[in-house]
Formats: structure tokens, sequence, C-alpha cells
């Protein structure tokens, strides 16, 4: 089939590339429109406090004050992205009601003719608000008597009735007791910003024949669209989103943030609305990649085999969710790693802390985990004094192994990929790995897979 | 104080495209009067080349050059439905959707190809040059382009096509978490090799060699740039970067780059790949995906490589120059109480 192909397969220069290293490349916040606005946002200087009051009086008699959104301006107020595809429940305030959460929680929008008037207006809204005690460790926020961030009561997402995202497959217990050797570890990871070279934005342009045209540069248009629609309460056809080049995402632009609220601000003054993020906004109030903590305990045999892995990871989700619950169970059906471990459990909770939201980011809920579990493998090969490719070997997964969620394997290639870098480098392999394959094992005749 | 040089392995599998709620992607494609294709999306371009890919794809199923491509790319007035671009998921979702666009708008073009031939559509052929024929009869042929401009002009036809790709929602067991998590799975295999600064705890990234299987490639360079962007952001992760640097307090976060620390030019290390290409069942073309995993295994292969390099492990991420500092100093704490006992 490759020798027919004659486009897939060929370097062809991209179509963008000369615009971006030329700058001539247009992106969302390079666009001007006559009469447009400037959106700055009155933000919690705290991480966690019920909020008693604003005052936007002093703020209002700044010259070029236009505007100032309060939570009441808002139609649907409190939302969950994920609402379109089923998650519960709503849990996130476009502007806060009668508590903060996180320090940067949005409070009061301000409109204005220019971008330093707004500033000005936003540090002349005076805040009034009655501090809480906050909780930023996930294991902290699960013990007894620890701040509660949500509006239910727990710090943990409920997946079915359940504080974690659970997958089961054997009896992790009973071969713990037969296992030559137990290996334990803790991993933790920091939060990380996306860091995209554009920041996130959006500029909502009315138009004359009644409808709203939002330039974005957000990852996901129809996220950003139905959920605008949701909490604006207005008919998806008044709405027309345009995308475009985005300037990096890495995951940081697939939260809905700026725009319902770009488009409220839109509607409530007909004129174009710019609301692009500073680049401390960026990296302090938008989402970073969640930081984790994974515990790990492995039961292994003298020959280097795993035959049981439990693993208890928990993601700071920050102060909301966003996508974070899903990637909790990315995390679970992936964590198990590439190997054929038969006996597996593994509980992943998404926790709430008063942390600015972490939610999605490049390899979300796999990358941290990839980490912990190679690092993982590595010391299980020091115990049971195998070098770390020997141990990669004898415990990768083949083609119809049956996986921890119970999918059996197909496109494995791990033994393939690692016999190509140990050629890449000029490792030496001995002849049983350099022989090995993906290929699904020989099964004695009636054994179920 | 010493330099102490490491090697360090790690290998990662790497799902493509969410399960959670169901994942499509949708396409059109019609022809213009000159005989370009335009491609139609809402999917989004991240700067990764989704368009350039997309373009590829088409050109690839319709048989014309990448040049009669049109692709026009995130309006939702004009675009059909995409889930967005994420989770390694546009070009194996896009793409499919794209190939079925493509092949209903071929369908079209061999309906007029007949006609215009006068000969049954299971006698006309493309040649992958830009040209359809009667098969056999190199005579009886005419440029694809040609076609879709009668089709408008001649014929008054749609040459058009709509393609809808999905993989299905599916739903977990909360008791066994029993679920069909992805379409297909990418590897990776990274050796990391590092040299460790003994004095000041800091660690230089030398090499980062890695082997790739991501079914398919599109287009090579691209897949290129993904494998040395994500050994960049994996280093980074590794050794540098945090929103809170005395984690768990949330004190003394980064307001801007000068805070916020990434490797720059001086510190990128040597990066060198192999990419294997052993087709998915179910990508367009044997396509898996290359987009978030190139960040993933590089980052265990250096922490492993700092531990061979020093006898220092360490769990936690970052790894900086103090907690460098500390498990040497705690090392040789161990080594002289064990030489006093």
């Amino acid at each position: 089939m490759t020798a027919e192909l004659k486009v897939v397969g060929q370097s062809v220069r991209r179509t963008d590339g000369l615009g971006h290293v030329t700058g001539r490349t247009q992106f969302t916040a390079d666009r001007h429109f006559s009469g447009m606005l400037h959106l700055k946002m009155v933000r919690s200087p705290v991480h966690h406090a019920r909020l008693l009051g604003v005052d936007t009086s002093e703020a209002e008699r700044v010259p070029g004050f236009v505007a100032a959104l309060t939570a009441k301006d808002v139609p649907h107020n409190r939302y969950t992205i994920l609402s379109l595809i089923g998650v519960e429940p709503e849990e996130e305030f476009v502007l806060a009601e009668d508590r903060v959460r996180f320090k940067g929680e949005a409070i009061v929008a301000i409109l204005a003719e220019t971008e330093a008037a707004a500033l000005e207006a936003v540090a002349k809204v005076r805040l009034h608000l009655e501090e809480l005690p906050a909780v930023f460790d996930v294991e902290e926020a699960l013990a007894p008597g620890a701040p509660i961030v949500t509006h239910w009561g727990t710090n943990t997402f409920m997946y079915e009735g359940h504080p974690c995202r659970r997958v089961r497959l054997g009896d992790v217990e009973a071969a713990f007791a037969a296992a030559d050797h137990i290996v334990e570890s803790r991993y933790d990871t920091s939060p990380i910003e996306q860091a995209p070279i554009e920041t996130t934005g959006c500029i909502a342009v009315p138009e004359a024949n009644g409808r709203y045209t939002v330039y974005t540069n957000t990852q996901a248009l129809y996220f950003s669209l139905d959920n605008t629609s949701i909490i604006l309460q207005v008919p998806g056809n008044r709405l027309h989103f345009v995308g475009g080049t985005v300037g990096g995402g890495f995951g940081g632009k697939v939260d809905v943030i700026v725009e319902p609220i770009a488009t409220l601000a839109a509607m409530k003054t007909n004129r174009p609305v710019r609301f692009v993020y500073s680049r401390s906004e960026e990296m302090q109030v938008s989402s970073t990649r969640s930081a984790w903590r994974i515990y790990f305990k492995d039961g292994v045999m003298n020959d280097g085999r795993i035959i049981a892995r439990k693993v208890t990871s928990y993601a700071d989700s920050g102060a909301y969710s966003r996508q974070t619950p899903y990637s909790l169970t990315k995390h679970a059906a992936n964590v198990g790693g590439p190997y054929a471990i038969p006996n597996v459990s593994i509980d992943a909770y998404c926790v709430y802390t008063n942390r600015q939201p972490s939610s999605a980011m490049r390899g979300f809920g796999v990358t941290m985990g990839s980490f912990a579990l190679e690092v993982q493998m590595d010391k299980i090969a020091e115990v049971v004094g195998m070098d770390p490719w020997t141990i990669r070997f004898v415990n990768a997964y083949r083609n119809g192994d049956l996986r921890p969620h119970r999918k059996h394997a197909e496109d494995a290639t791990l033994i393939e990929t690692i016999q190509a870098a140990a050629e890449l480098v000029g490792h030496e392999l001995p002849g049983e790995f350099r022989a090995m394959t993906s290929a699904a094992r020989e099964r004695v005749d009636g054994e179920a897979r | 104080m010493s330099k102490l040089r490491g090697t360090g392995i790690a290998a990662v599998n790497y799902p493509t495209g969410m399960n959670l709620g169901g994942d499509p992607s949708q396409a059109l494609v019609h022809a213009t009067t000159s005989g370009s294709f335009v491609v139609t999306l809402s999917a989004t371009d991240l700067g990764q080349g989704l368009r350039t890919v997309i373009g590829q794809i088409a050109a690839e199923t319709l048989g014309v050059a990448f040049e009669e491509i049109v692709v026009d790319t995130a309006d939702t007035d004009t675009g059909p439905h995409d889930m967005g671009t994420f989770a390694s998921r546009a070009t194996h979702r896009v793409g499919n959707a794209v190939i079925l666009a493509a092949r209903e708008a071929f369908e079209a073009l061999l309906d007029v190809a007949a006609d215009e031939f006068e000969a049954s559509r299971d006698e006309i052929v493309a040649d992958g040059e830009g040209n359809l024929m009667v098969k056999g009869v190199p005579a009886r042929s005419m440029r694809i382009a040609e076609l879709a401009s009668m089709a408008q002009f001649k014929y008054g036809r749609t040459i058009a096509g709509r393609g809808a790709w999905m993989k299905p929602r599916s739903e977990v067991d909360p008791e066994t978490g029993a679920m069909d998590p992805d379409s297909t799975e990418a590897h990776a295999c990274t050796v990391a090799e590092v040299e460790v600064d003994t004095e000041t705890g800091e660690v230089a990234v030398l090499s980062i060699r890695s082997a790739y299987e991501v079914g398919r490639q599109v287009n090579p360079d691209l897949v290129q740039g993904q494998i040395a962007g994500g050994a960049w952001m994996a280093m980074s992760h590794a050794l540098y970067e945090t929103t809170a640097p005395y984690y768990p307090s949330p004190e003394h976060s980064p307001k801007d780059f000068s805070e916020y620390l990434m490797p720059g030019p001086n510190e990128l290390p040597e990066i060198e790949s192999v990419v294997l290409e052993i087709p998915s069942s179910n990508g367009p073309y044997g396509v898996k995906g290359v987009g978030e995993m190139t960040a993933n295994s590089p980052i265990p292969a250096i922490v492993n490589a700092i531990y061979h390099a020093t006898g220092v492990r360490i769990d936690s991420l970052p790894v900086t120059p103090e907690k460098i500092l500390r498990g040497l100093d705690e090392l040789a704490a161990a080594r002289a109480e064990g030489a006093q006992g």
C-alpha cells in the first residue's frame, strides 16, 4: 500500500509556515474593530472567601468606563464545560456569586473605551470579602475537617457513586502475598503552565443582523459556541464562532472562559468587545496542568515479572474541575502501562483544592502517569537485579493481552519500539529480546483470551 | 566537585482520541469551477500543521496534487461539527472524515466521467496524476480539473461529499473500570543521556534519542517537528517548569517568562529519532497520531539518567538543583554512617 501512496508520506511544506515566520499570520488579537471596548476582570485577591459585596461606584467615575457586569447579569451563571456530554453537576461560576474559591477567580467584568481605563477601573472596584480557611494539598483536602471547596460538600468529583475512577482486574492482595518482592513509591509532580506564545482571548462583535461573531483562539469551536449558547441562554443560530490560526494550545485553550462573558458584554453594550488575557492572567488564572500525587505498589517475582500493581492517584483539580474528571478516567485507563500484569487495582481521584483550576494539557492524565510508571520500572529492575531494558521486555504487552480496563491489546508495538531504540543508540540486546515480537501469545486450546 | 554522566531509558504507549462522550468529526468536500477541491471543517489548526496533513489526505483520496486542495477551517457558519483539536485526535478523526467526504465527491466525479466518456462507471480509473481515464484506453483520459469544471457548466451537477467519523461513547463500568478508552495506541522508547554537576546540582541533558511507532506518517517533517518540540517540552517539565515553586504552597507563583523557567537554545540537547511505521487498523491510511506523546517518554528517561549518574532517586518534578544537592548530601551522610557502622 505504501508504494501506491503519492501525497501521504511526503514532507510537503506546511501551508501556514511562511506566514508564521514572516509575521503575516493574523491571530485573534491582531483584529481591530471600530468602537471596540476592552474587557478586564476584577479578580479575587485571596484563595478562599465569602463574597459579601461589590462596590463599583468609584470605578464608574474613571474616564472611559462603560459598564460593569456581575453574576446577576449572566443568564445561566453556573455551568460545567462537559455538560455537553452529560457530565454533572454544574459547578463553575462565570462570575463569582457568594464565594470565591481561588485567588484570581473572576468577580466583576469591567468594560472601558481603552485597556488603560479598564485596568484603572478594575483597580477601583471595592470588594467586601470575608476570608475562609483554604486547602492546597490533595491529601489534606480529603482529610476530615478540611475546608470544603465545592458547593455540594465533598472535595472529590464523584464517579457514579465512587469518589474515584476505579479499575479492577484480578486479585492484587492475593498476588502481593505470593510475590517475591514488593516495590512501593510515591511520586509528586508540580502544576505546569501550557505556555502558548499567544495568550487566551477573543473578540465578540455584534452584527447588523442581530447575530454575534466571536473571533476566538479556542482549540474547540463547538465546545465554546455550545457553552456560550447555554450560559447566555441564546439560540446557537445567533452565534458565529470563527477560529483560525491558534498560537499554541497544548490543552490550555479547551476551557470555555473568555467567550461567554465577552459575548454577553457585546450584547449589553452593542459594541465589539475584546477580552484577551495578559501573560500574568495566562499563568496565574487560566488552567494549568494538574499537580499529581501517585502511589505505586508492585508485586514482583524474582524473574522480573510484575504480578500485581496497585496505583492510587490524586490529581489536583483546583477550585473547579473543568476537563479534569475526564483526565482521571484517561489516567486510570493508562497508568497500568504497556505491560502485561494479571492483577491490577487503580483508584484515581479528582480532588478539589483552593488552587487555580487545572484542566487539559498535552498528554492529559497520561504524561505524569508515565513519569511515575517508568521511574517505578527502573526501581523494579534494580530490586530484582535486572538491567532496565530487560525488565521492560520481560513485562511488555502483546497483541491480545487483557489490559486492566479489559480491552484486549491491539496495535501493540512496544517490543518493536524498544528494539528500534536499542539499535538507534547501539545497545546490544540479547538474542531472545531481538527475536521477540508483539504478535499474540500462543494460547492453550480453549483458554479464554 | 565533579560532573557525572548517566543514561536512562523509558518506554511508553499513548492512546489516540477520547472516549468520554463519543468523539465525532465531520468534513465536507466540494469541487470549484477550476477543479480545485475545498475541504471545509470546523476543526482548528493549533500550529501543528493540521491544515497541511488534511490537505495531503484529501489529495491522496481524490487523486489530485496537494496544491489543488484548499482547506477551510475553523468557522461554525460553514464547517460541520468537530469535537475539537486535542487528545491527539485531529489527524485520526478529521482524516477519516475527510477520506469519506472525498470518496463521496469522487463518486460524483466518476458519474460525470462515465457520461463524458460514454463508458460505464466501473471502467473509469484514476491514474493518481490528476487524470481519470477509461481503463486500458489512455486516449480516453481527461484532467480531473476539467471534469470538475464540466460538472458545473455542462452537466449542472455538484461534485461534493460529506464525511463523518465517530468513536462511539464508551461507558465506563464504575466497579471494574471496564472501558474502550481509545482508538489505537502509538509507542515510544527514549534513551536520555545527562551530565550532573555535583557542585551546583545542575543537569545538562546531552542527548534525547528515541524510537517512535506512530502508525503511518502523513508528513515526516511535521512528525519530526513534533518529536523535537516534545523532547524540549519534556526536558522542560522534567527539570524546570512549575507554577508553584514551593508546592503545595501557592505563593511565589510566576507572572511571566522571567519568573517561569524554561530551557533556552543553549540548553537544548542533541535530539535524534527513528520512526517505525506500523499502520493502525482504523486510522486514515494507517495513522495513529504523534501529537501529545512526544513529551512523555523523555521525562522518566531523564530522571532515570540522573539516578544512573548520581545514585540520587528523585520522585518529584521538577528535578531542581536543590533536590539534587539535598539528595547528594543524604547519600554522602548515609555512606559516612555506613562507614562508621
